[in-house]
């Protein structure tokens, strides 16, 4: 087996590939060092998370939708939770949208969909054997693993998870006087998070010294695939902002736990001062949301990335802008580390500040435009194939373009006076997060499924999938930015007691009803999944005609991905419909002495 | 019993779904349709996106029309009819931008859907084309940064002088207000003082706090400058006075700030909206635990006169609670100011004119409701 190109590494592992029909099957199906197979314990993950959280908002939607409800029938699974008179415990229901949003953010959109595409992609499309540490990269897996088993044990225990919101803000999250959740379910919400940042830091490490360094001949950085270039910077942006959320909880943990100042000052409460003294909340946030903003980006780009991936195979085009694509990426990336107090204009914070915040998160709006451009013009004259993939890639870009609109909005600090922490921003950060990372991970799992099983999931279950989603995504948030036009404040049990907040019922339990047909409809796409994965049609080696390089391997690639050589590049990933070609693709991995009819000026093989 | 029948009917339900499924499949297998590029789904998605756009743009214009009366009412301080038309202005642009991008979004693909031997076009980049629509929201954002920030300024620049100052205090799960009395001065305060009785943890050593009270809803002055000094004695809280368009975070250990003009009373806005129960309302927007969503307060705007004559007609807190102030207040102080106080109760019983009475009475039954506790235990 000869390594033509990167040298002793590739030959490394092309010799692991004997040793690993040997390795005894807790190796190979638990603790696997396979980057394809740690990808799929991702992505199961994320989807068994997926369905959990998506359960809590439908009880919360129960509640919000239809207050007067007789709830006693959930009783056998809730328990206590559910009162005497058949009502949500109105705990219990601040513990449900901070789960909710714990679940959805960080188990989902993050290890979801990084943990699974990241793994599964990088080798495959750099030309790789496996990741830079396969030990690494199943350490990672397993930290999440047991950050999972925690973060779920705390949904059980007798005082309920955490209920501060995703957010903790302390003094609420830091004391257990406060609010039940505070006491055991945060201190398993703050230990489950530690072991998940590490999990975090050890994939991205991967993925970034992987990219840098494994590249096979040929792939540089300017012949990357978008979708490589999008989890090559999450995974840069992840390594710089989850330590800052480790120090804030970190911190946090000493407030709670060993009687430290750092967020505490000032606090009466349960009939008694307490001790804390000169401590500042306002300091946690500002900590929180150093991560926190840069989160939006770690869950949006790398779903930008497979967008843009399928949109242009898709279109049968080249990505348009493919240079304006990456600078874009690298632009939001760096402005997304400079925006954060945006969440904090009414907090106090100094007003000086609160100007700085909106001029840097207003510039944000371009670099997001251009790409949003970039995806229409794409499609501009292409010949496009709807598969499932690219019905969710053209959704994606779709609620990008609404949802970052009216972050336009929200970022203008005197207008958020009013709109901060109504429901309009829930409508805004739901679409442009929440729902265009889902659906950028939705279209991922579609277009990769034959590329994971080796079989093709059924389509039309998938545009039956598509159809519900999509137009009940939209059923379920636009209406929440009337809510939000009208006040309606965040995280209530119930806005009855308000004679401001009184309307809208009709919309909400329209809503309500919207959320639970969605929920219901992911079961399409379950089914699909897990049917097409034992008995879905044979896939081809390449489906859907794409150039990138994992098509180039095996329909089952085996550990170390080509059986023979790793390929090399020679051309961008993007040589779709070229003029003078015989077919509308033309792989990485074919040479341009090969395609002297379709060849640019300046195009040779020297380059 | 009924149970059972629900899951039996699911299963059945499911299995025929599961039945047709497969059939479909089979049929799909046997016509050849995977030997096709392309079959008539592709058409039929790309044909859907045209029919979803058309309808929903019809759903957001009929859905925005009959929302709209149920936004809140025209804003009630001098800076929220700013912030609400900046909030217009910056909308109807978007809405613009959003129905060009989205227009052409839904239907380039049915324009340029599969078609057997088309080919696409090989356009890579246009750095004019780029260059442009980079210029543009470029272009946008400085005029919305710098509109925005000419609101902002003006919004947050220090409360003018003789400002109405207003404490409000947040607390699990209710709001205090103290105003400062006579002498326009608010009595120190530390959170070691708070108890039972004290909620402030009013400072009795401080003169200025004898003749600070404490009432049960906030009364603001209609045309004034009005400047809430906002403190919270647990977990952050967040003041939120939606017709006004006023929010401001409550946080423990760090008081904030926030002024405004109240412009229209609460009688003017009770005839402006046609409806003679409406009230105004304080409420909490950071989640604090609990009872996040029952912390109603509520709040009256006075003509000045009127305004003026509420508040001569409170009492002081050290004088409702005499007994405790002696205890706590140096014997000096107690007997300078208290005394007089305790002497003289008649002094504070002013005439009330009675379209005035009207108002407190109904807002007074109002706030025991809104005080008595929803019980959600």
């Amino acid at each position: 087996m000869s390594a033509t190109h990167s040298g002793s590494l590739s030959d490394a592992h092309a010799h692991d590939e004997h040793d690993h029909h040997d390795l005894p099957w807790i190796r190979k199906y638990v603790f696997s060092e396979d980057h394809k197979y740690i990808a799929k314990q991702y992505l199961i993950s994320g989807i068994v998370w997926a369905v959990i959280g998506g359960l809590l908002s439908v009880l919360f939607r129960l509640q919000l939708g239809f207050p007067d409800a007789d709830l006693t029938w959930l009783k056998p699974l809730l328990g206590d939770w559910i009162q005497a008179d058949g009502k949500l415990d109105p705990e219990f229901y601040l513990a449900l949208v901070t789960m909710h949003g714990t679940i959805m953010v960080f188990f989902v959109l993050t290890a979801g969909l990084s943990g699974t595409f990241s793994n599964f992609l990088i080798p495959l499309q750099i030309g790789a054997r496996d990741m830079a540490s396969g030990f690494l990269n199943m350490l990672s897996y397993w930290f999440f693993f047991l950050s999972s088993a925690i973060m779920m044990a705390s949904l059980f225990i007798k005082t309920g998870p955490a209920s501060g919101g995703w957010v903790i803000y302390p003094p609420l999250s830091a004391l257990p006087q406060a609010v039940n959740g505070s006491g055991l379910g945060m201190t398993l919400w703050l230990v489950a998070m530690a072991f998940f940042i590490a999990s975090t830091l050890l994939g991205g490490l991967n993925y970034v010294t992987t990219i840098i360094n494994l590249r096979t001949k040929g792939m540089t950085f300017s012949r990357l695939p978008l979708t490589i270039w999008a989890f090559f910077i999450t995974a840069i942006i992840g390594l710089l902002s989850f330590p800052v959320l480790f120090s804030a909880a970190l911190l946090l943990i000493f407030d709670r736990s060993f009687g430290t100042s750092f967020f505490l000052s000032e606090i009466y409460i349960g009939g008694e001062a307490l001790h804390h003294e000169g401590g500042s909340p306002i300091l946690f946030q500002h900590l929180f949301w150093f991560l926190g903003h840069p989160e939006v980006y770690i869950v949006l780009l790398p779903a930008l990335g497979i967008t843009s991936e399928i949109v242009a195979t898709n279109s049968r085009k080249p990505i348009f802008g493919y240079k304006a694509m990456i600078f874009s990426i690298v632009a939001i990336a760096f402005l997304s580390f400079i925006v954060w107090a945006h969440h904090m204009f009414v907090t106090g914070m100094n007003p000086f500040l609160g100007s700085i915040f909106m001029f840097l998160t207003l510039i944000i709006a371009v670099p997001s435009a251009v790409k949003a451009f970039n995806y229409i013009a794409t499609l501009w004259r292409g010949n496009i194939i709807f598969t499932p993939a690219m019905l969710f890639s053209i959704g994606l870009v779709s609620f990008f373009i609404s949802g970052g609109l009216t972050g336009i909005v929200l970022g203008n600090s005197a207008a958020d006076i009013q709109l901060h922490d109504t429901y309009f921003v829930v409508a805004h950060f739901h679409i442009v997060m929440g729902s265009a990372s889902f659906f950028g991970m939705l279209a991922g799992v579609y277009h990769w499924f034959p590329k994971m099983f080796g079989r093709m999931m059924d389509d039309r279950l998938g545009y039956i999938h598509f159809w519900l989603t999509f137009i009940g995504v939209y059923l379920i948030f636009f209406p929440m930015h009337y809510i939000g036009i009208a006040g309606f404040p965040r995280r209530y049990y119930s806005w009855t007691g308000f004679d401001a907040f009184s309307t809208f019922t009709d919309l909400n339990e329209l809503i309500s009803i919207a959320a639970i047909v969605t929920f219901v409809a992911q079961f399409i796409f379950i089914f699909n999944f897990f049917y097409s994965m034992f008995k879905g049609r044979v896939s081809t080696m390449n489906p859907w005609n794409s150039n990138t390089l994992e098509w180039t391997t095996p329909i089952n690639p085996g550990h170390g991905n080509w059986p023979g050589a790793i390929p090399t590049v020679y051309r961008w990933p993007y040589d779709y419909s070229k003029p003078g070609a015989a077919e509308d693709f033309i792989p990485q991995t074919i040479p341009f002495s090969q395609t002297p009819e379709s060849n640019l000026p300046g195009e040779t093989d020297e380059n | 019993m009924t149970s059972v029948i629900i899951i039996v009917a699911l299963a059945l339900i499911l299995s025929i779904l599961y039945l047709i499924f497969r059939i479909g499949v089979l049929t799909n297998v046997m016509n050849g349709r995977y030997q096709k590029r392309v079959g008539v789904g592709n058409t039929v998605n790309s044909f859907l996106f045209v029919v979803i756009f058309v309808l929903g743009v019809l759903a957001f214009y009929l859905s925005f029309m009959s929302a709209r009366d149920k936004f809140l009412p025209d804003a009630a301080s001098e800076h929220g009819v700013r912030t609400d038309l900046l909030f217009w202005v910056i909308m109807a642009v978007l809405t613009v931008a959003f129905l060009v991008t989205n227009s052409l979004l839904y239907f380039f693909p049915y324009m340029y859907r599969f078609k057997e031997g088309k080919q696409a076009y090989f356009y890579p980049d246009n750095h004019t084309v780029e260059r442009i629509w980079t210029i543009i929201p470029a272009v946008i954002m400085a005029g919305f940064v710098v509109y925005g920030y000419k609101e902002w300024h003006a919004i947050t620049s220090p409360a003018p002088e003789n400002s109405e100052v207003i404490e409000i205090m947040g607390k699990q799960f209710a709001w205090q207000v103290r105003y400062p009395g006579a002498d326009g001065e608010l009595g120190k305060y530390h959170y070691r003082k708070i108890d039972a009785t004290n909620e402030f943890g009013i400072d009795f050593n401080d003169t200025a706090s004898f003749d600070d009270f404490i009432p049960m809803e906030l009364h603001f002055p209609k045309g004034k400058n009005v400047s809430l000094h906002i403190r919270s004695r647990d977990v952050i809280h967040s003041v939120f006075l939606p017709h006004f368009r006023v929010k401001m975070d409550a946080v423990p250990g760090m008081p904030t700030k926030f002024w405004f003009k109240p412009t229209i009373s609460t009688a003017e806005m009770r005839e402006k909206t046609g409806n003679p129960n409406f009230n105004y309302e304080l409420a909490c927007t950071e989640v604090c635990g609990r009872g996040h969503y029952a912390m109603r307060f509520i709040v009256v705007v006075d003509e000045p006169a009127e305004y003026e004559k509420w508040k001569a007609s409170q009492k002081t807190w050290a004088s409702l609670n005499a007994e405790y102030v002696s205890t706590k207040a140096p014997k000096a102080l107690t007997e300078k100011y208290l005394k007089e106080f305790l002497t003289k109760p008649e002094v504070v019983q002013p005439a009330v004119p009675s379209d005035s009475t009207v108002v407190s009475v109904d807002s007074t039954v109002v706030v025991a409701a809104a005080v008595t506790p929803k019980k959600h235990k």
